[in-house]
């Protein structure tokens, strides 16, 4: 089988809209968490999100950068989080200025968990409203959810495989475990993979509000509502934005001297085959995706130092992800760390596996892991797990995985690790 | 320029995201300013809400530049 390795990373999150921003205030122990802005959501379940900050903040998003006028007035926010973060790990990458026949072989796998719900909220008030012929004639094109791969291989000519993954919470994580194969199987030698996530709208906080999803007990401190394996935890807080790998063959990434980032050794999946919304009881589904991610993987158990957990802040999932972990890691689990980024950006949902993917390798790059933020008071469930409590943590990184699993009882885990 | 012409022109910059001054009264919408057949949609729809004129399918077919649009809402607003 072709290796695959990481060469370009990209990110908008809400914590900053670019890799270096985003990981600084990470390792900070900043929160993303706030009252949401885009809409009055004082009457909804929850009224605090974990916004993309606009572009006058000190870590905001700036969509001029990469997304043309006509585009962004056309799209959902997804579409634009996606593209910028895609044109980021491309230019990161240095493959900007690929040939005609590199481009035939460069693709792109970029998700989403839910794609254009503002739009088709916002439309359908339009329909109800004044009637058929005031739809905008860009409705449908807009809110499809591989139109982020659509969009990104029309602004960067790329023509090989045209590919997007729904698979919910775990779509980042599927995305790039797709990808890899891809160019493993060699129908690519580059591809960009991630997942990207806008729902941040009334629609959004209603839907995820009645399944009793969201944390909602935080309304006069947000920062601290997100607070994995904390016994006060009460749901997750939404979160949004993109994240973007560059993935290439190793040879060909050899070959043009390009910066290497990692590897991507161990690609696992699962189906809970339980119930639409909740974990199964004994995290079966999160076990033997784990499993079969590191035995992919051709690591040991013991080599794996840090794992970035789903952790979402939901009361069930967090304890039922660290049994899994215990259950599969037996006493390794002593040596090696474990957080959750969820506590400072909040649930990108099919953004979120990309996200934490990149947060992963950047452990791996700079030998830290993040925190976990709030950890306040651990369950019971916790002792002798470091969860990295509040502040980042100088340690070894040699490899690391990543879990992220979603509605409908699907599970996705990858392992990468130093080249 | 009329008042018609001013109000256009805002719709068309905005609408295609081009600077304003290529937006001259010969200007093609498809040709000169880049829009697509989704986009000459868009703009007639945006036309209809801004002038209160109903423009059918067969006159959107011959509103190919600026001039045209502005003819067509001049002769039909009320």
């Amino acid at each position: 089988m072709r290796r695959v390795v990481v060469t370009g990373l990209g990110l908008v999150t809400p914590l900053g809209a670019d890799v270096e921003t985003a990981w600084a205030n990470i390792l900070a122990a900043k929160s993303g968490a706030e009252t949401i802005t885009r809409f009055d959501a004082t009457d909804f379940h929850s009224n605090y999100a974990c916004e993309v900050k606009p572009a006058d903040h000190a870590y905001g998003f700036d969509p001029n950068k990469r997304v043309d006028h006509k585009v962004q007035r056309q799209v959902d926010p997804f579409i634009i989080y996606g593209i910028d973060a895609a044109g980021q790990a491309l230019e990161d990458a240095g493959l900007l200025d690929m040939t005609e026949e590199q481009r035939y072989r460069a693709g792109c796998s970029i998700g989403s968990g839910i794609g254009g719900l503002p739009g088709i909220a916002s439309e359908s008030i339009v329909l109800h409203e004044k009637g058929p012929r005031r739809v905008s004639p860009h409705f449908v094109h807009g809110r499809l959810i591989n139109l982020i791969t659509g969009q990104v291989q029309i602004k960067y000519g790329l023509m090989g495989p045209n590919h997007a993954v729904v698979t919910a919470c775990s779509t980042g994580a599927h995305s790039i475990g797709d990808a890899a194969r891809m160019i493993a199987m060699d129908d690519a030698d580059v591809m960009l993979a991630g997942g990207a996530e806008g729902t941040i709208c009334p629609i959004g906080i209603a839907g995820f509000g009645q399944a009793r999803a969201l944390s909602t007990n935080f309304r006069d401190e947000p920062w601290r509502a997100s607070r994995p394996w904390d016994q006060d935890r009460d749901g997750f807080v939404m979160g949004e934005g993109a994240g973007v790998v560059c993935l290439e063959e190793y040879e060909h990434a050899k070959a043009r001297g390009a910066h290497i980032y990692c590897e991507v050794v161990g690609y696992g999946m699962s189906g809970d085959a339980y119930h639409v919304t909740a974990p199964h009881p004994e995290g079966s589904g999160a076990f033997r995706s784990m499993q079969m991610a590191v035995k992919r993987s051709g690591l040991d158990l013991a080599e794996i130092d840090y794992i970035n957990a789903h952790g979402t802040s939901t009361p069930l999932g967090d304890e039922l992800e660290l049994n899994a972990v215990r259950r599969l890691f037996g006493n390794n689990i002593e040596t090696m760390s474990m957080s959750s980024t969820k506590s400072a950006i909040g649930h990108l949902l099919g953004g979120a596996g990309a996200v934490e993917s990149i947060f992963c390798i950047l452990a791996l790059r700079d030998q830290i892991v993040p925190p976990t933020l709030n950890l306040d008071n651990p369950s019971e469930n916790c002792i002798g797990v470091d969860l990295v409590p509040h502040k980042a943590k100088e340690r070894t990184v040699k490899a690391v995985l990543n879990n992220s699993f979603g509605f409908g009882g699907t599970n996705a885990s990858l392992v990468m690790k130093a080249v | 320029m009329s008042e018609t012409a001013d109000r256009v022109k805002k719709i068309v910059v905005e609408h295609l995201g081009v600077e304003a001054d290529k937006v001259t009264e010969d200007a093609s919408f498809i040709d000169d300013l880049g829009a697509d057949s989704l986009d000459i949609v868009e703009l007639v729809m945006a036309f209809e809400e801004e002038f209160g004129v109903e423009i059918p399918d067969d006159a959107a077919e011959k509103i190919t530049t600026v001039k045209d649009a502005i003819t067509f809402i001049d002769e039909n607003k009320g």
